[in-house]
């Protein structure tokens, strides 16, 4: 199990991912990893955000806005994970938009994308740059 | 046509209904095409399904069989005259007196005036308690009489005779069946055939007398009447039903001059028109080529051809019918297609008797062997669709044919009809005139179930002998256009939701993890995890928010509660039956006070408090626990309400204690994970104040127990629960609920309510009844185990969340903060809250959120 995840981004979506990623900012410890039961997610209140952290298999975590633009509330982080088609997504609670979680666009929308966020694991606390 | 035609219809059965829908679909608007249409029915309600007029004996209303969607008659250009005969027809003036004297001039004249059934001229024929078999008024008398007879007797042992048989043997009366020709269904059924079916309808109680002729019905000496036969024989009886066929109503025809066919009827061409080109004819009053036909699909087919040719088309004309039919009589199966008597010259025939399941079977071949003319089934029909279509399409014979209806033996395939070598043009559903072609178009639009081709192309909506072909048909076409014909979950699991249900009952697997490992790939998606959720809970039963459980559960049973459109989440405390104490009422405004939420009563009668965010909920469960209630599930994969009328404990027309009974079955099976939701009902007579037929399991009070009625459904797409069991004891009901939501809940596809889920059983309410009353497959015992062991295994999921600190911990807005969620903000409206408006919050005209309730 590695100590250091960072937001898994694949190749072919790298530049992209670099882009709505925040590219600098404050790293923020938030929770225990223990806090975050296996595949599912918590949110956290950084600065005033509401960042979506999910803790899939093999304790790999992603963090990504909290807000779901399609139904207009803080609800992602209470949606089911999964992949489709290998790829990693978030089900939103509302109207069952998917998200990836590597790179935030929207599966059925590929226009709209949520902001993700780097996410580490230091020695079982849950650190998020925002 | 000209400006504004004036279209007189006279009848409004079944087929002077289906004329009008033509006209309607060709003109939606009427009164804007110059059509001015009125429309004679002498019964004193609109068109009813005749065809299924005996499932008014098993509980089917006047409203279930009407065929007229409301409203259909209330448009401009159109008008519906009920209680109205027309007494003469004046073809010179173009006008029509009615019996009360009023006159109405026409353009064009339309005759659906249909038939009368045949009273043969018996003396004593008129005396009380004969009937004939025809309106929704006969089978009321016929109802009303049977409360007071021991015995009945129908004259006529046709099609519609044995039909009327079962509805008095379903009356508890000891019923006899009376036939002047030598065999029950002589014009259907050859005299084997016959034979077989005989000893078919006595095995069911009902007594056969054949080749009997009726001279005189007099006084009775045990009964009210006796018949005495022309061998001075003699049967007594307290009810008689004369079924001995029809005549066509063709009198009004007859005196104003109209040409009669040689056997009656008024005489028509190929365009549904009579003699005077004025005036057509249509249904089982017209004869065509001398010929009438008593079968609703012909009917509708001169319907359709009468309405193209007043439009002024000509490609289409009538050209006779098939008269081939399939039924269940009492059960029965019985099928004729075609020369069932094998009256071509020269052909041959290919027969199969099996006197120890009474099962007959034969195929009439043409003299070269090459076609199929005609063939007869008796107790097992399921052949008919295939030898139908070989007969009507004139399709090459297989080589054996006889394999066509033998049984199949070990490794060996029944020659089936591939559908492919179907033509296009063939007709799959005659009653709805569906061909093969139509039924491609739908699938080529995106519809691949049963249900969504029934519901787009009206295919098997009628009398629904053509399911199993038409899905046939779907499924090559699916193929064809490169479709996968499966029911897979999802990309995950390429099992149906039934076939995963199985291997978790069989293979004892308890969590996802597992199934996913054994039977799926990939990590699951927001599809398979619910489902595999709601299975685990349908077989174990264990709490919900185990951990292993928790990642897979929908964001309502995550939290216990319903999202809202802003996320915050809503409240509806159980309350069984509807049923609340003051105290309890008090309680519930308390609660909802404190947290500020909005309160309504919902249709399923219980208070919904709404506004609520997460990290309120376990306190404000706390609280309703703390009062007596738990929080219910209104949301969820399961039992959601019991909703009951007040009963016999207050009402003064009730029968039986339907608060009661509710309140015992929403106990029972509160918390019972499903395919989708189930809804009760549970009235206390008939007056059904409850809406239980509307339900997924619906109880209805009879004097002398509870009748149960399952699928039906409100929403989207509203179905009439139906009848499946009458009279029951407290105790069987429930035993029979367990069964059929057991039985559901093993077959069902995901989010397939019990409604389409029975619109898509194979073999339909009789299946379910075999399943479910009379344990056809041998399960009852165990669905009831099963059902028992989630009983047993229930719990107050609220409760138990509450009381576990790491279920509770969940229940935030946020891991590393106690503040609540600033987008969930309200407004006032109408003295409550509501979630502002996205423009309202940028207004900020809000309330601000309370202070929060850690």
């Amino acid at each position: 199990m590695s100590q250091l995840q960072q937001a898994a981004v694949s190749d072919s979506t790298a530049n992209q991912a670099a882009i709505s990623t925040a590219a600098s900012g404050t790293w923020h410890a938030v929770c225990a990893l223990d806090d975050i039961w296996p595949n599912t997610g918590v949110c956290a209140l950084v600065e005033g955000r509401q960042v979506a952290i999910f803790r899939l298999q093999d304790d790999l975590l992603y963090a990504i806005d909290n807000y779901d633009p399609h139904s207009d509330a803080n609800v992602i982080s209470r949606g089911i994970v999964g992949d489709l088609g290998g790829e990693r997504v978030v089900a939103s609670p509302i109207y069952k938009h998917h998200y990836q979680l590597s790179t935030g666009i929207c599966v059925e929308d590929t226009d709209i994308r949520l902001q993700t966020y780097p996410v580490e694991l230091r020695d079982g606390a849950v650190w998020v740059q925002v | 046509m000209n400006q504004h035609t004036r279209i007189v219809v006279v009848g409004n059965g079944m087929v002077g209904h289906y004329f009008m829908q033509e006209l309607v679909k060709r003109h939606p608007d009427l009164a804007a095409a110059n059509l001015q249409v009125t429309v004679l029915g002498e019964e004193p309600r609109p068109a009813y399904d005749r065809v299924h007029l005996s499932s008014f004996f098993s509980g089917s209303t006047a409203e279930d069989l009407s065929l007229v969607e409301p409203g259909f008659y209330d448009r401009p250009g159109l008008e519906l005259r009920l209680n109205a005969r027309v007494s003469h027809i004046d073809r010179h003036q173009h006008v029509v007196t009615l019996t009360d004297n009023t006159t109405l001039p026409y353009d064009k004249l339309v005759l659906a005036t249909g038939s009368v059934p045949f009273v043969p001229s018996v003396a004593g024929r008129d005396r009380e308690n004969c009937f004939v078999y025809r309106t929704i008024e006969d089978l009321e008398a016929m109802t009303a009489a049977g409360k007071t007879s021991k015995s009945g007797v129908v004259v006529g042992g046709g099609l519609l005779g044995l039909e009327c048989a079962k509805a008095l043997r379903d009356m508890g009366l000891d019923t006899h069946v009376v036939e002047f020709a030598p065999r029950l269904m002589a014009v259907q059924v050859d005299e084997a055939g016959g034979r077989v079916l005989r000893s078919k309808i006595e095995e069911l109680g009902v007594h056969v007398h054949t080749s009997r002729n009726t001279t005189a019905i007099v006084d009775g000496a045990t009964a009210r009447h006796r018949m005495v036969f022309f061998d001075e024989t003699w049967l007594e009886t307290d009810m008689i039903v004369f079924s001995a066929g029809i005549r066509p109503r063709d009198e009004l025809a007859r005196e104003s001059g109209l040409a009669i066919g040689a056997r009656g009827g008024i005489a028509i061409d190929d365009f549904s028109r009579s003699s005077d080109h004025d005036i057509y004819a249509i249904g089982e009053c017209a004869s065509w080529n001398d010929e009438m036909f008593g079968l609703v699909a012909p009917g509708y087919d001169m319907a359709r051809t009468a309405c193209a040719h007043l439009a002024g088309e000509t490609a289409s004309t009538f050209q006779g019918a098939d008269m081939s039919t399939k039924l269940k009589l009492m059960g029965v199966d019985v099928a004729s297609v075609g020369d069932a008597h094998g009256k071509t010259h020269g052909c041959r025939s290919y027969q199969y008797t099996d006197e120890v399941r009474n099962i007959y079977k034969k195929i009439v071949v043409s003299e070269d062997g090459k076609k199929l003319l005609g063939a007869v089934l008796i107790g097992n029909a399921d052949e008919y669709g295939t030898l139908q279509q070989m007969t009507v399409n004139n399709m090459a014979l297989p080589e054996n044919p006889e394999f066509l209806i033998l049984p199949a033996s070990d490794g060996k395939e029944k020659p089936g009809l591939g559908v492919d070598a179907l033509p296009d043009t063939a007709v799959l559903c005659s009653c709805n005139n569906v061909n093969k072609g139509e039924i491609g178009e739908a699938v080529a639009a995106g519809n691949c179930s049963i249900g969504a081709i029934k519901s787009c192309t009206k295919a098997g909506t009628a009398c629904g002998g053509c399911v199993p072909l038409v899905t046939q048909v779907m499924k090559a076409h699916m193929v064809k256009l490169g479709m996968t014909v499966n029911n897979h979950l999802c990309e995950h699991f390429p099992y149906s939701r039934q076939e995963l249900y199985h291997l978790v009952r069989v293979e004892q697997i308890r969590t996802f993890d597992e199934l996913l490992h054994k039977h799926g790939k990939g990590l699951g998606c927001d599809i398979c995890k619910p489902t595999a959720a709601s299975v685990l809970a349908s077989v174990w039963n264990d709490f919900i928010l185990k951990k292993d459980l928790a990642s897979l559960q929908d964001s309502n049973d995550y939290f216990l509660g319903n999202i809202q459109k802003d996320g915050s989440y809503s409240v509806v405390p159980r309350m069984p039956g509807g049923e609340v104490t003051p105290d309890g009422l008090i309680a519930i405004g308390q609660i909802a006070k404190k947290y500020k939420l909005y309160t309504k009563v919902t249709g399923g009668a219980r208070v919904d408090m709404f506004g609520a965010r997460v990290e309120q909920l376990p306190n404000i469960w706390e609280e309703l626990i703390a009062a007596g209630f738990e929080s219910g599930h209104a949301y969820g994969k399961s039992l959601r309400t019991v909703k009951s009328c007040v009963g016999s404990t207050w009402c003064r027309y009730g029968v039986d204690d339907s608060v009661g009974l509710a309140v015992q079955l929403e106990n029972r099976y509160k918390g019972l994970r499903a395919p989708h939701k189930i809804k009760f009902g549970v009235s206390g007579c008939t007056r059904e104040c409850a809406e239980a037929q509307g339900k997924d399991v619906g109880l209805i009070a009879t004097e002398s127990g509870w009748n149960l009625y399952v699928c039906g459904n409100g929403g989207m797409k509203p179905r009439h629960a139906e009848l499946i069991a009458s009279d029951l004891s407290k105790e069987d009901a429930i035993r029979m609920i367990d069964r059929f939501l057991m039985f559901y809940i093993r077959t069902a596809d995901r989010l397939q309510r019990t409604s389409t889920w029975r619109d898509n059983l194979e073999g339909g309410l009789d299946y379910l009844k075999d399943v479910v009353i009379n344990d056809s497959l041998g399960l009852g015992a165990e669905l009831e185990a099963q059902m028992q062991h989630v009983v047993d295994n229930y719990q107050d999921e609220w409760k138990t969340a509450v009381n576990d600190p790491e279920v509770r911990k969940r229940f935030r807005s946020f891991v590393n903060s106690v503040a609540g969620d600033n987008n969930i903000v309200f407004v006032k409206e109408r003295d409550q809250m509501r979630p502002a408006t996205v423009e309202e919050k940028k207004q900020a005209k809000v309330i601000p959120i309370l202070a929060t309730t850690e």
